[in-house]
């Protein structure tokens, strides 16, 4: 809503405030000032100019030589605009004028014609050329004949004026009016509001006789008043009505749709005007559309209704989309002499609704759509009939055709003072909340210290008591309410495990090098299950922006090779990321899916490189392995996990990648991705991991109980094996553990050699065991009887032969 | 015999002085003060002394022997030093050279912020609320206040899944999850951050995908103050001591009364610049008192509790706070980027 300072004066005194103070004062108390513009700002030395001369440019087809009277001296100026012409009176720059953009205004010559200033369009005097009447559109604007020669144009023009750009909550539609925002600002000045004047001879005969309203559903439409204003002339609306109508962003038209523009934002009623000649017959009816009817609006486009669609008829065939647009066949033109000048109260949802439809959102509409003030429809009307008396000529038919079944009941609302002041944390007065009660210009009577509140059906807004507590507030001014923190009951404040496992997860992955990456959680069909734990089908957005965002994730990792990619392409070829968050699995029976929670990584190029020494380390499997392992080790989970060999995860590559088990059951997978992908996507050997984290944080870990630290010496034992090249180290390292016995405390892997000096198909391994007793000193036929076991059963159990 | 022993002391500490390497001293020590060496000799002859000559010359030999072994002691030592000094000069490294470098990974800057928020109100007494990315329409849009008919709710505007079901557009569900579980029971203190969705193109304001951070607190007697008190704690935590926080009526479906809270702005400290539009003040925070009719929903007597309710954009604090022009560099993940959010800041 743009407000120009100037009009809004004649609603409410501003003496004393300029438009700046004002904007700060309204931005405080609860609507949004969200710029202030001075009109004239960069606008110096425009006179108004009468063209006593105009004859065409000896040189030039497309330019005319005016002789211009600027009251104090008349001046040759050259004029390129095509509707110049003698007699007219015009806004002229005169030399030394600057106009926006800093132009400057000189002397010139134009092919060989002096020239001594420059006859202005709105659009050169800053006026977006939207605004322009369709008339001075392509030139130079005409003022009417009235106006002094001589004078500052800018005056004459109402660009000495500042326009406050409110930006309205939806709540706050009564401030869609010149009358709503006085409203506002009396109660934040606590000065009166002045209503404008009606006072209208009306003819003898009477509106009734000319229209019939009928309307079928009162619920659609409970008010509906129509004047009838006889021999209008057709024409310009007064400059001063036109000025105010750009300055609040609508172009003028003709003086009667001028007029209903006009009310609209006087009163924030929308009205229409009906040529009644050609509205076809003596009756309005406002039914709801049937479905497949067809409407050409004012836009001349044909429309297609449904019976969601209000519509205004003439008894047989739709003239308007109700508190949308009017129709072609009914609309105002130069000839139209008879008027209907409609003022009316739909309902919000039906004008949304249509609306919505036809993509036609428009100042009526939109007040429509959030509920105009019922009080006011009434008054719209004769003003507009009045107005339109005034500057159209006419006659104003008798009283009005009318539909009247419009329940106008105020809220009252009861509130105590302790209530308000319990809420706010303040400390007001009975007296201090009676006063703000009346600025607004509530209705309040005082029962002891309840406040009995009659709203008035300008705010539509409020209707309960936290409605006028917060009335109360922003008259009160929130900066006046105190500061404090909450007392009561104090709980303590904490993480569940589940957090601080995501937390501790977080440190580790970072602390062993890996960055924390966000993605988007939507992404393509393709992507959405590449990668995928579980084989699931990806859910699909019912209207997605793009087939790129349209499917929510079952895995993180393609997201994560996208970031590879991309850094890659800049130059970025060591990576190591991570991310944490939700994949989304579809469920059987279930409303919404299970989000489970995910980690994964990916790592490519180097991962440890010293360059003056010399050092560089490629990432591999083992890189990978070894956070996995780490973050295991924290989350207690190291006696649980385990890894199998996985052939056959698609875009995997078949022998470097490893199923992550926990407790038997897999939860994700560690790798490296498949050649041919890396090939794809362009990066160096490239390995990941994803895992549900959501199984890892909820798995069981037992307490941390302290062992005590042996006091008697470990022995140390080494084997070494030779093996099949298939058989894998984990296996016989369990095949160690399990015939070890409850004296074997350790076992590590030390070697593994394959290749020269190894038969063919076989690889040698070496592990070191380490046995001891916490209580005592272990003696050497003990260890030599307990590793005699060990060394049978990795003979028998996996196949192995002693070496050396 | 005393002639012969201050001759081979001055003989040997000669030669001691002269020496110019360790074996040379050994030989020097060997060679005189050894079993075989002359003082012994020397004082093999002692038999023929008087009784009053022997102790003279006996103490006069073990003198001679102890001048010589300081001597040598003597000479020993700086050897070693010198050695010592060869070794270190020979060690010297280039100390200006890096070191090896550790791998160490870095938070992405969104978590950081959450995180630092988190624990600023966990220091409060509030517990951290989570809930689902993909919601149904009751605990996105009814629960709050948000009828299936308000204008606020466009399809055009939401990511909807199926009519009932869509991605969440702010973590205001989660706090209707929680007060719902809470059966009408106060207090209720919660901090809720997450992601959450819109149907909006991705531009440098605009992200399809973001994260918001919101507050709820119920109790008996929870006022408008105790809002204004907390988010004033909160903005001077996140945007620094020096803020000034300012609070403007608003308009949210689910408070009542509503607010928004600017902040002085940083770069003109409120003399008024392009980042806040002239004004001195930004933007960041919404928030009010909890609508009766979104309490009564989730089971709460209004009569008996209210509360406050805020929520701000994640990303809009780290725009602000660390001067990031582009949304999109959240979700790009570009190394260049995410690797700048890692000192520990001085408040």
């Amino acid at each position: 809503m743009f407000v120009s300072y100037k009009w809004l004066q004649e609603y409410v005194d501003l003496s004393g405030i300029s438009a700046d103070e004002l904007a700060e004062k309204i931005t405080k108390s609860g609507i949004e000032v969200e710029g202030v513009e001075k009109k004239s700002e960069g606008l110096k030395g425009i006179v108004i100019g009468h063209v006593v001369e105009r004859e065409p440019h000896p040189n030039a087809d497309k330019l005319n030589v005016c002789q211009v009277d600027l009251g104090s001296e008349t001046v040759q100026i050259v004029c390129g605009a095509p509707n110049v012409d003698k007699g007219q009176k015009v806004a002229v720059a005169t030399v030394g004028a600057v106009l926006p953009g800093n132009f400057k205004i000189k002397k010139a010559k134009l092919r060989g014609e002096a020239s001594h200033g420059m006859i202005c369009s709105l659009k050169e005097l800053g006026i977006d050329s939207k605004l322009v009447a369709k008339e001075y559109a392509t030139g130079i604007f005409v003022f009417p004949s009235d106006v002094e020669v001589g004078t500052d144009a800018l005056l004459a023009l109402g660009l000495d004026d500042e326009i406050l750009e409110l930006g309205l909550t939806p709540n706050r539609s009564d401030a869609l009016s010149m009358l709503g925002v006085a409203y506002e600002v009396g109660a934040i000045l606590g000065r009166e509001v002045k209503w404008p004047g009606i006072s209208t001879e009306e003819a003898a005969e009477k509106a009734s006789d000319f229209i019939n309203i009928k309307v079928d559903n009162a619920e659609d439409n409970p008010l509906y008043i129509a004047k009838v204003i006889k021999d209008v002339k057709i024409g310009p609306s007064p400059l001063w009505m036109q000025t105010r109508l750009m300055a609040s962003g609508i172009r003028p038209h003709n003086n009667v749709v001028d007029i209903t523009n006009y009310i609209l934002l006087e009163y924030g009623q929308p009205l229409h005007a009906f040529d009644y000649d050609r509205l076809g017959s003596k009756e309005i009816v406002v039914r709801r559309a049937k479905d497949a009817e067809k409407i050409i609006t004012l836009d001349e486009a044909e429309r297609t209704l449904t019976a969601e669609h209000l519509v205004i008829t003439n008894g047989t065939e739709p003239v308007a989309i109700a508190g949308v647009m009017g129709g072609a066949n009914s609309e105002v033109r130069q000839d139209t002499t008879t008027v209907i000048i409609e003022s009316a109260y739909f309902a919000g949802t039906v004008v949304r609704k249509a609306s919505k439809d036809h993509g036609l959102r428009s100042e009526a509409s939109a007040r429509f759509e959030k509920g105009v003030d019922p009080a006011r429809v009434r008054a719209a009307g004769e003003r507009a009939a009045q107005l339109i008396c005034e500057y159209a000529g006419g006659t104003v038919l008798a009283g009005t055709a009318e539909f009247d079944e419009m329940k106008m009941e105020p809220q009252v609302i009861s509130i105590t003072l302790d209530k308000i002041n319990t809420l706010l944390g303040t400390s007001m007065t009975v007296s201090e909340v009676e006063s703000i009660f009346t600025r607004l210009q509530f209705g309040v009577e005082l029962d002891n210290e309840t406040f009995i509140v009659t709203v008035p059906t300008r705010r539509g807004d409020i209707t309960i008591e936290a409605d006028l507590v917060e009335e109360a507030a922003r008259l009160y001014g929130y900066d006046n309410i105190p500061a404090t923190l909450p007392i009561g009951e104090t709980a303590p404040g904490r993480l569940t495990d589940y957090q601080l496992k995501r937390r501790k997860t977080r440190s580790v992955l970072e602390g062993a090098g890996l960055n924390q990456a966000i993605t988007y959680s939507l992404t393509s069909k393709e992507k959405a299950a590449q990668f995928a734990i579980e084989n699931r089908e990806s859910i699909t957005l019912a209207m997605p922006m793009s087939e790129e965002r349209s499917q929510l994730r079952l895995s993180i990792v393609p997201q994560l090779l996208e970031v590879l990619k991309y850094n890659n392409a800049r130059s970025i070829d060591s990576l190591a990321l991570y991310e944490i968050g939700a994949v989304f699995l579809k469920q059987d029976g279930e409303e919404l899916p299970e989000e489970r929670e995910h980690i994964a990584a990916a790592m490519t190029g180097l991962w440890e490189s010293h360059l003056w020494q010399g050092e560089k380390k490629p990432v591999d499997f083992f890189v990978a392995k070894g956070i996995l392992e780490a973050l295991f080790t924290e989350l207690g989970l190291n006696s649980q996990v385990e890894y199998r060999q996985a052939e056959t995860i698609a875009d995997m590559h078949p022998g470097r990648t490893a199923e992550i088990l926990l407790n038997g059951r897999v939860i994700g997978f560690i790798g490296q991705i498949h050649p041919t992908l890396q090939k794809e996507l362009d990066l160096k050997e490239t390995f990941i991991f994803e895992l549900s984290f959501k199984d890892a944080a909820q798995a069981n870990v037992a307490p941390i109980a302290y062992q005590v630290i042996p006091r008697f010496p470990s022995i140390s034992r080494d084997i070494a094996l030779v093996v099949d090249t298939n058989t894998v180290a984990g296996d016989i390292k369990k095949v160690i553990i399990e015939a070890g016995g409850s004296l074997l405390k350790e076992v590590s892997i030390f070697d593994l050699y394959e290749g020269e000096h190894m038969e063919a198909g076989k690889k040698s391994l070496a592990y070191s065991l380490k046995y001891f007793d916490p209580e005592r000193t272990l003696t050497d036929e003990e260890v030599t009887k307990a590793h005699e076991k060990v060394l049978t059963a990795v003979k028998e159990k996996s196949g192995a032969e002693l070496r050396g | 015999m005393q002639e012969r022993l201050l001759e081979l002391q001055q003989e040997a500490l000669q030669k001691a002085t002269e020496a110019t390497e360790l074996k040379e001293l050994n030989d020097i020590r060997v060679a005189y003060l050894g079993k075989k060496g002359p003082i012994t000799e020397v004082l093999r002859g002692m038999g023929k002394l008087s009784a009053e000559e022997r102790p003279k010359i006996g103490a006069l030999a073990n003198d001679v022997r102890a001048a010589i072994a300081s001597k040598i002691e003597e000479k020993q030592h700086a050897f070693e030093t010198a050695a010592v000094n060869a070794q270190l000069a020979s060690e010297k490294i280039d100390v200006t050279l890096p070191g090896r470098p550790v791998n160490k990974g870095n938070q992405h800057p969104l978590t950081r912020i959450v995180e630092d928020i988190e624990d600023l109100f966990i220091g409060m007494g509030y517990t951290v609320a989570e809930g689902p990315e993909v919601e149904s329409d009751y605990y996105n849009f009814e629960a709050l206040n948000l009828p299936k008919s308000h204008p606020a709710r466009d399809m055009q505007d939401s990511f909807y899944i199926t009519d009932e079901i869509l991605m969440r557009t702010h973590t205001s569900p989660v706090q209707a999850r929680t007060m719902e579980m809470h059966k009408g029971i106060g207090p209720v203190k919660i901090i809720c951050p997450g992601k959450v969705y819109r149907r909006d193109n991705d531009d440098a304001t605009h992200s399809h995908q973001f994260m918001q951070i919101e507050g709820l607190v119920i109790d008996e007697n929870i006022s408008m103050s105790d809002l204004k008190g907390t988010l004033e704690v909160f903005a001077k935590k996140v945007f620094g001591q020096d803020r000034e926080i300012r609070l403007r009526p608003s308009f949210f479906p689910f408070t009542e009364p509503s607010v928004e809270i600017d902040i002085s702005c940083k770069i003109c400290s409120g003399k008024g610049c392009s980042v806040c539009k002239h004004t001195g003040w930004i933007e960041v925070l919404g928030g009010g008192m909890v609508h009766p009719n979104v309490l009564e929903m989730a089971g709460f007597d209004s009569k008996t509790y209210s509360g406050f309710a805020f929520g701000i954009g994640v990303e809009r604090i780290a725009m602000l706070k660390y001067g990031v022009d582009d949304i999109r560099h959240f979700y790009t993940n570009d190394l260049r980027f995410l690797k700048q959010f890692h000192t520990h800041e001085s408040e």
